[in-house]
């Protein structure tokens, strides 16, 4: 008998205990996450996909439209009911995360709810950049660890910077850990509760520029955070040692357009550099081909119909030569990135007519890319 | 409308949309048909790598790139800090400041846009914004900094900022979209949100890459040319039905930029498309 060789997806499912999807904004990364999870529960796995602002439709389709939920949710997949795979989704709440982590790490209750109403804290939780990169990968952590998955799939933030979701957990304890927390910190271990700003050059300008008040906040924030940031950081290392972990697998999304491609090519790159592999990419959104005309065949054709006075046929050729070029332009932009990662890292993904709006949508991608 | 009135409506305009819209594109476009209508024309970059200069490289619109780590530093040079600006962007304390008072890394950029507005001398100055999620947070930066800091020049540069984007003559906020479920959604939310929570005027909404063309007629002919022809039919419906949705879901006017048979833009795909935005904005109304 002849088994079809493996893709590169089928050997991330067999493989991975955790995938990462990631890409720019609008490739659709959510979605190519929440199919491979949809295909990976119907092979009888039990999966929890993690994701990050959908588009309403997808929430939707994952029965997610009460919108955060931070907790798991089952998603029942009636299309395949003899399966032992079960599909779990959630959307990623960084801020009730974040204060998850600091009821576990405070050293008394009273530290935990002194930081949680800290409005330098509420700063960091939500507006922080980076924060939602470390939550995310907080959450994988969190969920790779419960007994109830086999298998994590998560989305990542729509970053300027693909490479911010590798960088942070490093990016967040050096924050915490920084030079001014130091230094605003010096005089808190000397007892002086109450901190002269005035008193510190770089605080006074800081004053200057946002006014002082602002900074009280950040003061009581770092005296509070006292004692717990070794906790944080044994932590954030954790995290950051199983992203870099051979069962944390990585899909690149790209879409054939030269910014997303070079997107993926540079955090193609960044993984190399880490020692880490791009175990398959994913295009998404190609022109679909229709026969093996090439498009200069395809003007040929039209330019003989209207010769010939059929010109409805040529309409048909013309359009057919449209489409081909169209199609041929876009796997001319995606070929560095086919070349950088190998042609059979490569999924492609044609642009289907409609969004993604339930699970029979997620299904149809999910074929495309095991191709079943 | 004649491209003068279109463009001369207010001096600084921000495009903002999702990502992989085309906001980049359309800011260039904007930039050249201004610039061909005679406007003495800036176009604006702030984040990702810079490539404005690239496509607008064959016009005389003049390109800048603003990012918020060195408007900070000007700030403070401006305002007498220059030995410390130095020392504070190099440590990283400037996240330290930016997460004590979120959005002041915005409203220094926003605060440079408006010192160009007032003085630059520039008619048209065109603004390749942030990303639709962080679009509302740059917008709202300056109404949130007046609530968090209490006086010093940052609020001053806040109220500034907002009085800037009260004034339709000054700011205009322009959408782009593409005909697609998703990304039509999301402008409708998107234009609610600035409208309500910024109070800035948004312009027209461009929808960009649309398969603009007739229905092809099909006949019996080979299964593979009445496939591409039904498919192609099929989208451009669906393309007019996003369409017709979004006339109806919002109100305002919409600019129609057509899907070029070419994966990439350049300068080239650039000066095509400011000639079909003239023919559009020679559509509206006047």
């Amino acid at each position: 008998m002849n088994t079809p060789p493996l893709t590169a997806l089928d050997i991330v499912l067999r493989d991975a205990q955790i995938i990462v999807s990631c890409g720019s904004g609008g490739v659709g990364k959510t979605t190519a996450a929440a199919a491979i999870a949809l295909h990976a529960a119907a092979l009888g796995k039990r999966v929890v996909v993690v994701t990050i602002d959908p588009a309403r439709r997808l929430a939707d389709a994952l029965g997610l439209s009460d919108g955060l939920s931070n907790e798991p949710t089952r998603v029942e997949i009636r299309d395949e009911p003899d399966t032992p795979g079960e599909l779990w989704a959630m959307m990623l709440d960084p801020a009730t995360t974040f204060d998850g982590l600091v009821h576990q790490y405070a050293e008394t209750p009273e530290q935990a709810e002194r930081i949680l109403a800290n409005g330098f804290y509420h700063n960091i939780a939500g507006a922080l950049s980076g924060t939602q990169e470390y939550m995310a990968a907080e959450k994988l952590y969190q969920l790779h660890r419960d007994d109830r998955f086999d298998l994590v799939v998560v989305d990542t933030p729509p970053t300027r910077n693909a490479l911010d979701f590798l960088d942070a957990p490093a990016t967040l304890t050096r924050f915490i850990n920084h030079r001014l927390f130091r230094l605003l910190m010096l005089p808190a271990r000397k007892g002086l509760k109450v901190l002269n700003v005035a008193a510190q050059p770089v605080l006074r300008t800081i004053g200057k520029v946002v006014g002082g008040e602002v900074l009280t906040d950040a003061i009581a924030f770092f005296q509070a955070f006292e004692g717990m940031e070794i906790g944080f950081r044994d932590r954030a290392d954790a995290v950051s040692d199983l992203l870099h972990s051979p069962i944390t697998h990585y899909v690149l999304v790209a879409s054939p357009r030269h910014d997303t491609v070079d997107e993926a090519r540079y955090f193609a790159g960044r993984l190399a550099a880490s020692d880490l592999a791009v175990a398959a990419v994913v295009v998404n959104r190609l022109q679909p081909r229709f026969g093996d005309a090439t498009a200069e065949e395809a003007r040929e054709a039209s330019v003989l119909a209207e010769a010939s006075g059929r010109a409805d046929l040529a309409a048909l050729w013309r359009n057919l030569a449209e489409l081909r070029a169209l199609a041929d332009a876009e796997e001319a932009v995606i070929a560095p990135l086919v070349a950088d990662t190998g042609a059979t890292a490569i999924h492609r993904v044609p642009l289907l007519s409609d969004d993604v709006h339930d699970l029979g949508g997620l299904r149809q991608i999910a074929d495309h890319l095991f191709r079943v | 409308m004649d491209s003068l009135q279109f463009f001369g409506a207010a001096r600084l305009v921000i495009v903002a949309g999702k990502g992989g819209v085309g906001k980049t594109t359309v800011t260039a476009v904007l930039a050249q048909a201004a610039t061909d209508a005679g406007l003495r024309v800036l176009a604006v970059e702030l984040e990702g790598k810079p490539v404005l200069a690239d496509l607008l490289a064959h016009t005389a619109v003049e390109v800048l790139t603003i990012t918020a780590p060195e408007a900070l530093a000007d700030y403070l040079d401006s305002h007498g800090l220059k030995r410390v600006s130095k020392r504070l962007a190099t440590s990283g304390i400037i996240d330290v400041v930016a997460t004590a008072a979120p959005g002041i890394d915005d409203i220094v950029v926003l605060g440079k846009l408006k010192q160009l507005e007032r003085t630059g001398g520039y008619d048209l100055i065109v603004v390749d914004g942030p990303a639709a999620g962080h679009a509302i947070t740059f917008l709202m930066s300056a109404r949130g900094l007046l609530d968090t800091v209490r006086g010093g020049p940052i609020r001053t540069q806040a109220e500034d900022v907002l009085e800037m984007f009260h004034d339709p003559t000054r700011c205009q906020v322009l959408l782009v979209t593409l005909p697609e479920t998703t990304p039509i959604n999301e402008v409708i939310e998107t234009a609610y949100a600035v409208e309500e929570r910024v109070g800035v005027q948004l312009g027209p909404v461009v929808v960009n890459g649309v398969d603009i063309g007739d229905p092809i007629a099909i006949i019996d002919a080979d299964e593979h040319l009445v496939a591409a022809a039904e498919y192609r039919n099929h989208r451009r419906a669906s393309q007019r039905d996003e369409l017709t949705r979004l006339s109806d879901d919002l109100a305002l006017a919409q600019i129609v930029l057509p899907q070029l048979p070419v994966a990439g833009i350049t300068s080239a795909e650039v000066a095509e498309l400011a000639t079909a935005l003239v023919a559009q904005i020679q559509r509206l109304p006047a």
